[in-house]
C-alpha cells in the first residue's frame, strides 16, 4: 500500500541533514508551513541553505529558524519587509549570506530544477546589477540572462487537503511556490489541514500530483485561518 | 541665488492616481505595484472592467475586504488582505510569472526612484552600504507587461529630479518605461526622449524644463 503520511510533522523531517539546502513555501505567511519549520527547529538540523520568497516575519516560523543560527545562507526575492528585524539583523552583522534572485527568476530557477532544464535565457534582470557576472545572448534583438535551475534537499510546503497518494488541493493565494517547489527537491514535505480519503479530491482540482510529495502530515487548521 | 516661490499648484496623490486610473481602458490587465500606486485602485471606474494581477496569484482582485471578513490567505503582493471578483481565479507562481514576464499584462503601474529619457528605470535599490536590498517581482513587471507607467514624486525631498538623463541608481531594467505620472506632469518616453503630455496648473514647459535639468519635447 502507498501511504505517504507521516504521524507528526518532527517525523517527517527527522532526516534532514546539516548543510542541506530547504526549500520553504509561502508568500509572507500566506502558504507558509508554520508546523514544518517549527518541526525542523526542533529536529535541529544546521548549517541550512533556505530558498523562500521572503526572510521571516515577527519572530516565527523562519524569523525563529534564523533567530537559533541554523542558517547559513538565505535566496530569497524580497527579504526587507517591515516585520523582518531578524534577518536585518542577521545580515547587517554578516551572520548571514544573502543570494537576491528577482521573484519570477526564483520560480523558474525552482521549476526548472523539478523539469529536468539544465538552465534557461530570461530577460529578466537584464542589464542590471542582479546580473553582474552571469552569460548574457542577444536573441532576436532582446537581451537574456542565463540563470541555472535552484535543486533541494528537502521541500517544506502547505497546503489545504491531501490524500495517502501525496495529491494535493491549495487554498487561495496559499498556493504560491508550493507546487513548484515540491518538484524540486529530493524529499517534499507537505502540511495540509487534513488528509482525505482516495477519491475524495476532485482530479481536476488536484494542483499538486501526488508523485512530486514524498511526506504529508496533517496538522489542522492553523489558527490564523480562524477569521475565514 | 534667489528663490522665487513657485507659481504652480502641484497635482495631490489622489489627482495623480485618478489621471492614470482614467488612461486605463476598459478591459485591460494591471499589475499594480507596492506603494504609492495602489493608490490607482481606488479611482478605477465602475463603468470599466479592469482585471488586477496580483504577482501571488490572482487575476481578478477585488478591494480590500471588511474587517470581519479578512482571510489570511487572500492577500496581495503587499500582503494585505483583499478579496476575489466573480470571474476571478488563482494560480501558481509559475503561472503568474509567466504572465508577467511573458507579455500578457497590458499595463504595469510601479513607484521609481529614477527614470531615464532612454526608459531605464532603477526602483529597487538606492544603493546605500547597510541598506538591505529587495527587488520581489519588480524587474519581471518591467521586462514584461506591454505598457510600464510609472508614479513618482517629481523631485525628491532636496529638490533634485527623478526624471534625470541617465539612472545612477541600481537599474529594475533597460528602456522599458513607456509613460511617467509625476505631480508635476504626465510625460511619455519617446525614441527622443521624454515628450510632455500635461503639465499641472501654473506650471511652464519651461520651467519644468528648469527643475528636471532636462529637455522636454511638448507632446
Amino acid at each position: 500500500m502507498l501511504s505517504k503520511v507521516r504521524a507528526s510533522a518532527l517525523d517527517a523531517l527527522a532526516d534532514v541533514p546539516d548543510g542541506a539546502t530547504v526549500m520553504v513555501g509561502g508568500f509572507g505567511n500566506a502558504g507558509m508551513p508554520m508546523e514544518l519549520v517549527d518541526a525542523l527547529i526542533e529536529q535541529g538540523a544546521t548549517d541550512l541553505t533556505i530558498v523562500s520568497n521572503n526572510a521571516g516575519n515577527g519572530t516565527t516560523g523562519l524569523a525563529a529558524l534564523l533567530a537559533a543560527g541554523r542558517v547559513r545562507k538565505v535566496i530569497c526575492s524580497f527579504p526587507r519587509q517591515t516585520d523582518s528585524f531578524v534577518f536585518d539583523e542577521l545580515y547587517r552583522a554578516g551572520k548571514v549570506e544573502l543570494e537576491l534572485v528577482p521573484q519570477g527568476n526564483l520560480v523558474e530557477r525552482i521549476r526548472a530544477a523539478g523539469a529536468g532544464i539544465g538552465g534557461f535565457f530570461t530577460p529578466t534582470g537584464y542589464g542590471t546589477p542582479l546580473a553582474d557576472g552571469k552569460e548574457s545572448r542577444v536573441i532576436d534583438g532582446r537581451g537574456f540572462v542565463l540563470e541555472y535551475p535552484i535543486h533541494a534537499d528537502v521541500a517544506l510546503i502547505k497546503g489545504r487537503l491531501a490524500d495517502r497518494w501525496g495529491n494535493m488541493v491549495f487554498r487561495k493565494t496559499a498556493r504560491n511556490f508550493g507546487p513548484i517547489m515540491a518538484s524540486a527537491a529530493k524529499i517534499s514535505v507537505a502540511q495540509v489541514e487534513e488528509i482525505v480519503e482516495l477519491g475524495a479530491l476532485d482530479p481536476e482540482a488536484i494542483a499538486l500530483p501526488g508523485i512530486f510529495v514524498s511526506r504529508v502530515v496533517a496538522v489542522g487548521k492553523h489558527a490564523a485561518r480562524s477569521a475565514a | 541665488m534667489s528663490h522665487t516661490p513657485p507659481k504652480y499648484v502641484a497635482w495631490t496623490r489622489d489627482q495623480m492616481a485618478a489621471r492614470i486610473a482614467n488612461d486605463i481602458e476598459d478591459g485591460a490587465v494591471v499589475n499594480i505595484g507596492i506603494g504609492m500606486p495602489e493608490l490607482v485602485a481606488d479611482h478605477l471606474s465602475p463603468n470599466k472592467e479592469i482585471l488586477l494581477h496580483s504577482e501571488n496569484g490572482i487575476l481578478g482582485m477585488g478591494p480590500r475586504p471588511a474587517a470581519d471578513a479578512v482571510d489570511p490567505d487572500l492577500i496581495n503582493a503587499g500582503k494585505q488582505p483583499v478579496t476575489l471578483l466573480d470571474g476571478g481565479a488563482f494560480f501558481d507562481h509559475s503561472l503568474s510569472f509567466a504572465m508577467m514576464r511573458g507579455g500578457h499584462l497590458d499595463i504595469a503601474i510601479l513607484g521609481a526612484f529614477q527614470v531615464a529619457e532612454n526608459g531605464d528605470i532603477a526602483n529597487w535599490s538606492t544603493g546605500k552600504p547597510g541598506a538591505i536590498p529587495a527587488v520581489g517581482g519588480a524587474m519581471d513587471l518591467v521586462v514584461g507587461a506591454r505598457q510600464v507607467f510609472v508614479m513618482m514624486e517629481h523631485l525628491t525631498k532636496d529638490g533634485q529630479s527623478k526624471l534625470v538623463h541617465r539612472c545612477t541608481y541600481p537599474l529594475t531594467g533597460l528602456g522599458c518605461v513607456t509613460r511617467v505620472y509625476t505631480d508635476l506632469a504626465v510625460l511619455d518616453v519617446t525614441a527622443d526622449g521624454f515628450a510632455v503630455r500635461e503639465l499641472c496648473q501654473g506650471l511652464s514647459l519651461d520651467a519644468l524644463q528648469s527643475l528636471s535639468g532636462l529637455t522636454l519635447a511638448a507632446a
